[in-house]
């Protein structure tokens, strides 16, 4: 890489007195990439998180911010928009936008700039003198997420950042992420919701119990974890001997998910449906989702865990 | 650095502007005014009654007439109880308003004395007191007289013994007079010691009460994203001193002030001396003189290290405790009720520290006062107290040094167990959790 990577951890250690929260965790993360860091609740996502926001110091290993040591320099580069968030209630609006932004090591003037403008892009410019408990919930959390972008961050890390958010607001969190990405911020996702970043993530790095247990591009991921299913959508009846031939899944009158059996391929498949004059709608490669994805890795890793999203242990 | 006064700007900015302090700032001393000239008003609503009272002096107790105060007045009748008694009961215009007969003295050895009082209305108790003074006064010097005790003889039975307090120093020249000293010590002594006990519980609680609304509305992570928990832990607390500080000073302007505009307002000044029943035994002379001692005894009190010694104090008595309280905030859980428990122990020294303060000013170099003075969490309270009564330099010293050295280690604690503890949302955590915090790397 030209570039260094925008966060690169080397053997992270962290543990809260017996119990070990982060356990040798390591993983790079190109600059401007939107990377998911997925896990169930108690996996340590949010301590390691907060490692990399300075907030806390591992206890072993170390650090990388752009190429840097992680130092206290860096929070001014970094959004963080935490799992359990909120504001002053009684402070007003725009105040508390440029006390945030200040701490971040804006000043004053360009602090105030940035509060409009950004106020302006979710039209709520009239609330500027109002306090923050005056506005309804969703312009809060519009608020919050303001806070977080005002000072132009290289890195933006949103730990849960859909938890609470109607449909409206997490569509434009959304959209307002792409938009930074396109303009060379990176964003890291911590989630346990794994549906909810699918289409979001290029990079993953999956956390169980502490353990980097997976890290790379989800399309290459995806692939490895492929499972040679494919989903037919039809019309009119299915060949009565395509039962016998291949393996069908959830059939329905008007789709079907098949499995191959290692030494089919697909095209044969198409080929004899072709030949059996079935009227095709769609084919399409049926790619694991995340969350088949984390299950198949953790049973892979430990097969005698029963239970993989149960990660804290009482 | 700059961050850490972003955060005081902040917590001074936020809190002074709100309603409740503003309003506490100007009532406070807009209710001592009210009470004031309430108080005062009530005193003189009480003697525009007026009471004529008719005097049937049978035996000439009263050698002359009989000294009047104000609503208060006395006449010599000629008539007979009875006549009198019906007048009153009459309420004509100019009629009396009681009766007081004053029978024969028949032993003048006698130490008892029964006198009658009749009216339609009750007796005040001050006019209870103010008859019984002017008929035993009467009674003495007409038992003198009946008695043929020789008069000035008597005057000197009584001796107003004096006590003269001189302090022995090493100076040559003459001992100074620290008659007053004492007095004006004490009274100096418990206003400061109040003060103290005061500042701790209001603004330490204040420091608490933020700490603990960060918590709850979730915004301290995001907050120490930017800033390092024990930056925004010190801003924390010299942001509320500040606003304590503004407050105290407030109220030192206001409250003079109010009570000096409203003493002109209402004229009360130099009917104010009048208002209180007059006692004729106290000289008005003596009072002057006793009014004046007071003041030399105010300035003879050592200014120049009672007021520098009493600021350092101030300030490191509210640091210490303020650290503690944040400290104790930062365990709350998001139920308010649970964690009140935590506040105990530091109340508790507060308190014993308040009780200590009072036994010093009694006894300003026991040992009780002289060790208080070295325990880091009693002396702030109980040194500023003995301060007027110049304790030797070397206790004011050491006394200084621990305090200043204790309120920098509780904050440094503090700091330790604060960042830990803001992070431990939900639940409030118990002592032996924030002792663990104490030693936790971060």
């Amino acid at each position: 890489m030209s570039t260094p990577p925008i966060i690169e951890v080397k053997d992270v250690r962290k543990a809260y007195g017996e119990k070990v929260a982060v356990d040798d965790v390591s993983f790079a993360m190109p600059p401007d990439a939107i990377l998911g860091m997925l896990g169930p609740n108690g996996a340590g996502k949010t301590s390691l998180i907060r490692m990399i926001t300075t907030i806390t110091a591992p206890d072993a290993g170390e650090i990388f911010f752009r190429g840097e040591p992680l130092s206290g320099y860096h929070p001014t580069q970094i959004g963080y928009l935490p799992e359990e968030r909120g504001l002053y209630k009684k402070m007003y609006v725009g105040e508390q936008l440029l006390y945030l932004a200040r701490l971040k090591g804006l000043d004053k003037k360009t602090a105030e700039a940035q509060a409009r403008e950004w106020l302006g892009k979710f039209n709520l410019e009239d609330q500027w003198s109002k306090k923050v408990e005056e506005l309804s919930k969703g312009m809060q959390q519009q608020v919050q997420f303001i806070a977080t972008v005002i000072h132009d961050p290289k890195l933006l890390i949103l730990d849960e950042p859909f938890s609470g958010l109607d449909p409206v607001n997490a569509t434009r969190m959304r959209t307002e992420i792409l938009r930074l990405k396109e303009q060379g911020t990176g964003v890291i996702f911590s989630t346990h919701r794994m549906e909810q970043v699918e289409e979001l993530c290029e990079y993953i790095v999956l956390i169980n119990q502490g353990k980097n247990i997976l890290e790379g591009k989800v399309s290459d991921i995806r692939r490895k974890f492929q499972d040679d299913k494919f989903h037919l959508e039809f019309e009119g009846d299915l060949p009565p001997g395509l039962a016998g031939q291949y393996e069908l899944i959830n059939p329905t009158p008007s789709g079907v998910d098949i499995h191959l059996r290692p030494d089919q391929k697909a095209n044969d498949l198409l080929r004899y449906l072709l030949d059996h004059n079935v009227h095709i709608v769609g084919f399409q490669e049926l790619l694991p989702s995340l969350n088949e994805v984390f299950i198949k890795q953790v049973t892979q890793l430990d097969p005698t865990n029963t239970n993989p999203f149960d990660s804290a242990e009482a | 650095m700059n961050n850490l006064w972003l955060v005081i700007k902040r917590e001074y900015i936020t809190r002074v502007r709100r309603k409740s302090f503003i309003l506490a700032t100007l009532l406070t001393p807009l209710g001592m005014a009210v009470f004031f000239v309430a108080v005062q008003f009530i005193f003189s609503y009480e003697n525009d009654e007026v009471n004529r009272i008719a005097v049937v002096d049978d035996g000439d107790v009263f050698a002359g007439p009989i000294p009047d105060e104000k609503g208060l007045f006395f006449k010599f009748v000629d008539k007979d109880v009875e006549t009198l008694k019906a007048e009153v009961l009459g309420a004509e215009e100019g009629a009396y308003d009681a009766v007081l007969h004053i029978p024969v003295v028949k032993n003048p050895r006698a130490r008892d004395f029964r006198i009658e009082y009749f009216s339609d209305e009750p007796m005040s108790l001050d006019m209870e007191i103010a008859i019984k003074r002017r008929v035993e006064k009467a009674m003495r010097n007409y038992k003198i007289g009946q008695l043929e005790l020789d008069k000035t003889a008597l005057k000197a039975l009584d001796t107003d013994v004096e006590i003269r307090s001189k302090k022995i120093t090493v100076a040559e020249g003459e001992n100074e007079d620290t008659s007053m000293a004492g007095v004006v010590g004490a009274g100096l002594g418990t206003i400061m010691g109040f003060m103290m006990y005061l500042s701790i519980f209001i603004y330490g609680m204040m420091v608490m009460r933020s700490v603990m609304e960060e918590k709850m509305n979730r915004i301290v992570e995001v907050v120490i994203s930017s800033v390092k928990p024990t930056t925004l832990l010190l801003g924390k607390i010299v942001g509320v001193g500040a606003v304590g500080l503004t407050q105290v000073l407030a109220w030192m302007i206001l409250i003079p002030g109010v009570i000096f505009l409203v003493t002109i307002f209402f004229g009360f000044d130099a009917d104010a001396a009048q208002q209180m029943p007059q006692n004729p035994d106290i000289d008005p002379e003596e009072m002057q003189t006793m009014v004046e001692q007071v003041m030399a005894g105010v300035m003879e009190m050592n200014w120049w290290v009672i007021i520098p010694c009493f600021i350092i104090y101030f300030l490191g008595g509210y640091f210490m405790y303020a650290a503690l309280f944040a400290a104790v905030g930062s365990a709350m859980g998001d139920d308010l009720g649970e964690g009140q428990s935590l506040t105990i122990p530091i109340t508790i020294p507060v308190i014993l520290a308040l009780y200590i303060m009072m036994a010093a000013i009694q006894a300003p170099n026991s040992s009780l006062a002289v060790w208080s003075s070295f325990i880091p969490l009693f002396a702030p309270i109980v040194m500023p107290a003995r301060l007027p009564f110049e304790p030797p330099v070397w206790q004011i010293i050491g006394s200084l040094v621990v305090v200043i050295t204790f309120s920098g280690a509780m904050v440094w604690l503090a700091g330790r167990i604060y960042r830990v503890g803001i992070l431990n949302y939900g639940k409030k955590s118990s002592l032996r959790d924030m002792g663990r915090w104490l030693f936790s790397k971060y």
